[in-house]
C-alpha cells in the first residue's frame, strides 16, 4: 500500500474566545478535539457533518489557515515530508505550492479588482513559481484550458461572470501552482444543481487527470455520495465514523450517521419512511458533553455514554467507528427501518 | 443582407466584451455618470478649483488695501452695459460711479459721473495688463482677464473700505478651499495611520487606538476649535493662522475617518478573497497593495468628498465669529463676517454675494460626495 499524502493525528484547533483587559476569564471553543485520518494520493476524501461539527476547520487547520492548538499533521509530497504544525518560512512556501483549496461562494473568492488572469496567475507571482511573465501566461493558459475557461475572457473582471464559471475560475487558480491536494471546502454548496454537476465532473476529470488528493467537505450527501471514495462523519469537533462511501450508505454504524443518513429524502415521495428523528440542536463546543459527544440526541444512548468516552474501534479494515454499541450494532440491531432505507440512501452515481 | 447581420450583431458584442472588461474603476465611473446632478456638482466644483487656482487672474484688483477705491466705498455692483441714456455701442463698459456716505440721510448716495452732460463710460479691456503676480507661483504675469484703463470695474460693488468684493471673493475661493483642503488631507494621514495600525494589526494595539480615537470624539467640536484657536497668539501673522488653523481642522476632524478605515481593513482581512490570496502564498505587503487598497481607494476618495464640505463650513464658522482668520486675509469665513451687520442687510446687501459662493460650493460638494458614494457601491445599482 502507498504510504498516505496526507496524515493527522490527533488534531485539535482550541480558539479563545472573550477575554482581554477586564473581561474575564477567556473561553475555549473546541472546534476541532482530537481528529485523526489519513488521506492517500488520488483519494477522494470527504467530511460529513452538521454546520459546527468543525469540518471546515479541519481543512484550514490542514492548509495552515486554521491555528493547529495540538496535534501532528503530515503532507507528503515527492518523498518529502511537510510537518504542516511546525511550517514557518520556505517550508510553508512549499505547503501553499502543493496544497491548496477552493471556496464555497464564488461571489466572495475572487478579487473583485483583477482580471481572471491575474487572479489565475498570484500564486505564481506571489510565490514567484515562474522565471518570467511569458511562462507565467502559458501556465495560466494551459490551467484555463483545462478548467474549460474560454481563454477570451482572460481579461474579463470576475464580474462578468456567473457563479459556476467563477468557481472554474477558483478552481483554475487552485490548480495553476500544480498541487497535489486540494481541500475543497463546500465547494459547490452555493451553487445550482445543473452547475454543481458539471463542476463535480470537472473536478472528478481533473483529479483523475492529475492524480489529485481531494478532501471534500460538504454537508450535502447525496454530492458526497457521488463524488467521494472515502467518508468521514463528524460531529461536534469529533470523527464519528470513517468508512469508504459504498460501506458507509450501505452500513452505517454510528447512530449519528444513520440519522444523518435517514434524513435524506427517498425517491419516491409514496415509500414508507422512518426517520431517526435527532431532537435538539449541536451541543456548545465550548462545554461540550461529557463521555460520547453525541449522548446528549443520541436514541440509543446507554448510561455509561455519559461518562466514558467511546473508543475507536476498526469493525473492518477500512470502516472505524467511535461509539459504545457498536459491537452489538454493526450487523445484527440495526433497526429493521434502517435496513429498509439503505435502498434509497444510496443515490444513483 | 450578410453584411448588415454582422456588423448589427458585431457591435452589441463588441459593448458586451467592454462592459465583462471593464475594471471596477471604470464601472464606477459609468455608475457616476448616470447621476445627473452629482455630475452637474462636479462640474461647478471644477469651477471652484478653477478659481482657486487662478484667482490672481481672475480678479481685476489685489483686494487690498492697495487697489482701494476710496471714491466707492460700499458701493453696489456695477452693471456690464451695452446701452445708456446716451444711446448703444458693441464694445461691453462700466459707468465711472462714485458713493458716499452721506450723515444726513443715513445711507450711501451713488452718482454716476457725466462728461459733457452724457455718462462717463469706462469700456472693459479683456487679458488688460495691471498688478504683478505670479500664475499658479510659477509664471510670472501681469495680466488679469478683464479690467478698464481708467477708473474702476466693481462686478460685485465694494464693501465699506472700497475694495472690489469681486477680487475678494476670488481669493476668498482660494483660502477657503485650500485650507479645507489641507485640513481634510492632514486628517485623512492622522486617520489612514490610527485606522490602518489598528485594523491592520488588532489586538490590544487596536483596543488602544480605539480608546484614545474615542477620547478625541467625545470632546465636542465647537468648544474643541475655540479652545485651540484661542490659544494662537494675537501676534501671529496671516500665514501662521492660516497654517494652525488647517493644524487644528486636520487634529480634530481625524477619528471618524480613522474609525471607517479600522472596520473596512477588520472586515476585508477576513473577505475570503484574501484568505484566498494568503493560501496563495502572498505576503502581508502584497494583500495589501495587491487586494485590499484597489478596493479601498474609491472608498476613501469618497469619505474626503463627503468631509470636504465640513471642513469649509468649520473654517467659516470660525472666522465668523472671530476665532479664525482675520482681516486682510481673505477667506469666505471673515468675507461673511462682514456682512453680520444690520447695515449690511438694509443698505448693502452685495456683501451677501460670497454667501452664495459658500453655499454652491458646500451644495456641490455633498451632491458630488453622494453621487461618489453611490457609484462605489456595488449594490446601488448593476450587481457587481
Amino acid at each position: 500500500m502507498t504510504s498516505p499524502i496526507v496524515s493527522v493525528r490527533d488534531l485539535q484547533v482550541h480558539y479563545p474566545i472573550g477575554g482581554g483587559f477586564m473581561k474575564g476569564k477567556p473561553q475555549t471553543v473546541r472546534a476541532v478535539d482530537g481528529v485523526s485520518f489519513e488521506i492517500y494520493p488520488g483519494q477522494i476524501f470527504g467530511l460529513v457533518g452538521e454546520s459546527g461539527s468543525g469540518k471546515t476547520t479541519v481543512g484550514r487547520a490542514i492548509l495552515k489557515a486554521a491555528p493547529i492548538t495540538h496535534g501532528e499533521v503530515t503532507l507528503r509530497v515527492a518523498d518529502t515530508a511537510l510537518h504542516v504544525d511546525q511550517l514557518r518560512g520556505d517550508g510553508l512556501k512549499a505547503l501553499r505550492r502543493h496544497a491548496q483549496m477552493i471556496f464555497q461562494d464564488p461571489y466572495a473568492s475572487l478579487s473583485p479588482r483583477m482580471t481572471v488572469r491575474d487572479i489565475i496567475a498570484e500564486p505564481l507571482e506571489a510565490m514567484k513559481l515562474t522565471r518570467n511573465r511569458e511562462e507565467t501566461d502559458r501556465r495560466v493558459r494551459e490551467v484555463a484550458e483545462k478548467c474549460r475557461l474560454n481563454l477570451e475572457h482572460l481579461r474579463r473582471f470576475p464580474h462578468a461572470f456567473s457563479g459556476g464559471q467563477r468557481q472554474r475560475i477558483a478552481i483554475a487558480r487552485a490548480l495553476v501552482s500544480n498541487p497535489s491536494f486540494l481541500v475543497a471546502d463546500e465547494a459547490v454548496a452555493a451553487l445550482d444543481v445543473s452547475i454543481q454537476a458539471n463542476i463535480l465532473n470537472l473536478l472528478k476529470s481533473l483529479q483523475q487527470d492529475m492524480n489529485l488528493a481531494f478532501m471534500f467537505i460538504s454537508h450535502d450527501l447525496s454530492v458526497v455520495a457521488h463524488f467521494c471514495d472515502v467518508v468521514a462523519v463528524m460531529y461536534l469537533g469529533e470523527i464519528v465514523e470513517i468508512a469508504p462511501t459504498h460501506k458507509l450508505f450501505s452500513q452505517p454504524a454510528h447512530p449519528y450517521t444513520q440519522a444523518l443518513l435517514s434524513a435524506i429524502p427517498p425517491l419516491d415521495p409514496d415509500a414508507k419512511r422512518d426517520r431517526v428523528q435527532l431532537s435538539g440542536e449541536i451541543p456548545s463546543p465550548i462545554t461540550p458533553p461529557t463521555g460520547c459527544r453525541f449522548h446528549t440526541r443520541c436514541p440509543v444512548a446507554q448510561p455509561a455514554c455519559q461518562t466514558i468516552k467511546p473508543e475507536w474501534t476498526q469493525i473492518s479494515g477500512d470502516h472505524g467507528v467511535a461509539c459504545h454499541l457498536v459491537a452489538d450494532h454493526v450487523d445484527s440491531t440495526v433497526p429493521e427501518h434502517l435496513q429498509e432505507q439503505k435502498k434509497h440512501a444510496m443515490p444513483e452515481c | 443582407m450578410t453584411d448588415m447581420t454582422m456588423t448589427h450583431s458585431a457591435q452589441p458584442k463588441a459593448r458586451q466584451e467592454n462592459y465583462y472588461t471593464a475594471s471596477q474603476w471604470q464601472l464606477f465611473w459609468s455608475r457616476f455618470k448616470r447621476n445627473r446632478l452629482a455630475a452637474l456638482g462636479g462640474a461647478v466644483l471644477s469651477l471652484f478649483i478653477f478659481i482657486a487656482l487662478f484667482a490672481e487672474f481672475l480678479a481685476p484688483y489685489s483686494g487690498q488695501a492697495d487697489t482701494r477705491n476710496p471714491d466707492y466705498t460700499a458701493g453696489p455692483p456695477q452693471l456690464i452695459r451695452f446701452c445708456d441714456s446716451a444711446g448703444c455701442q458693441l464694445w461691453p463698459f462700466v459707468h465711472d460711479m462714485t458713493s458716499s456716505y452721506s450723515v444726513l440721510e443715513k445711507s450711501y448716495q451713488v452718482e454716476v459721473l457725466e462728461e459733457n452732460g452724457q455718462p462717463l463710460r469706462r469700456p472693459l479691456q479683456f487679458f488688460y495688463p495691471a498688478g504683478e503676480y505670479k500664475l499658479l507661483g510659477l509664471i510670472p504675469s501681469d495680466r488679469h482677464l478683464f479690467g478698464v484703463e481708467q477708473g474702476f470695474v466693481h462686478l460685485f460693488g465694494t464693501d465699506s473700505n472700497g475694495l472690489d468684493l469681486f477680487s475678494r471673493v476670488m481669493y476668498a475661493t482660494r483660502t477657503s478651499l485650500s485650507i479645507a483642503f489641507l485640513g481634510v488631507m492632514l486628517s485623512f494621514i492622522l486617520s489612514l495611520f490610527f485606522g490602518g495600525v489598528a485594523g491592520y494589526i488588532g489586538g490590544w494595539v487596536d483596543t488602544a487606538i480605539q480608546a484614545f480615537t474615542d477620547l478625541v470624539r467625545v470632546i465636542p467640536p465647537i468648544p474643541l476649535y475655540m479652545a485651540l484657536t484661542a490659544m494662537f497668539p494675537r501676534d501671529w501673522s496671516n500665514t501662521q493662522v492660516y497654517f494652525a488653523m488647517t493644524l487644528v481642522l486636520g487634529l480634530v476632524n481625524w477619528p471618524t475617518l480613522a474609525r471607517r478605515i479600522r472596520s473596512y481593513l477588520l472586515a476585508s482581512r477576513e473577505e475570503e478573497y484574501v484568505q484566498a490570496a494568503r493560501l496563495a502564498g502572498a505576503s502581508g505587503w502584497r494583500i495589501v497593495v495587491r487586494h485590499l487598497l484597489p478596493g479601498f481607494a474609491s472608498y476613501i476618495i469618497v469619505e474626503l468628498v463627503i468631509n470636504f464640505p465640513y471642513r469649509i463650513l468649520d473654517e467659516t464658522a470660525l472666522s465668523i465669529v472671530g476665532l479664525g482668520l482675520r482681516r486682510p486675509t481673505m477667506s469666505w469665513g471673515v468675507l461673511l463676517q462682514e456682512m453680520t451687520t444690520v447695515q449690511a442687510i438694509q443698505l448693502t446687501p452685495w456683501f451677501f454675494i460670497p454667501l452664495i459662493f459658500f453655499v454652491v460650493a458646500v451644495l456641490s460638494f455633498t451632491l458630488l460626495g453622494d453621487g461618489l458614494r453611490d457609484a462605489a457601491d456595488p449594490y446601488s445599482g448593476i450587481r457587481r
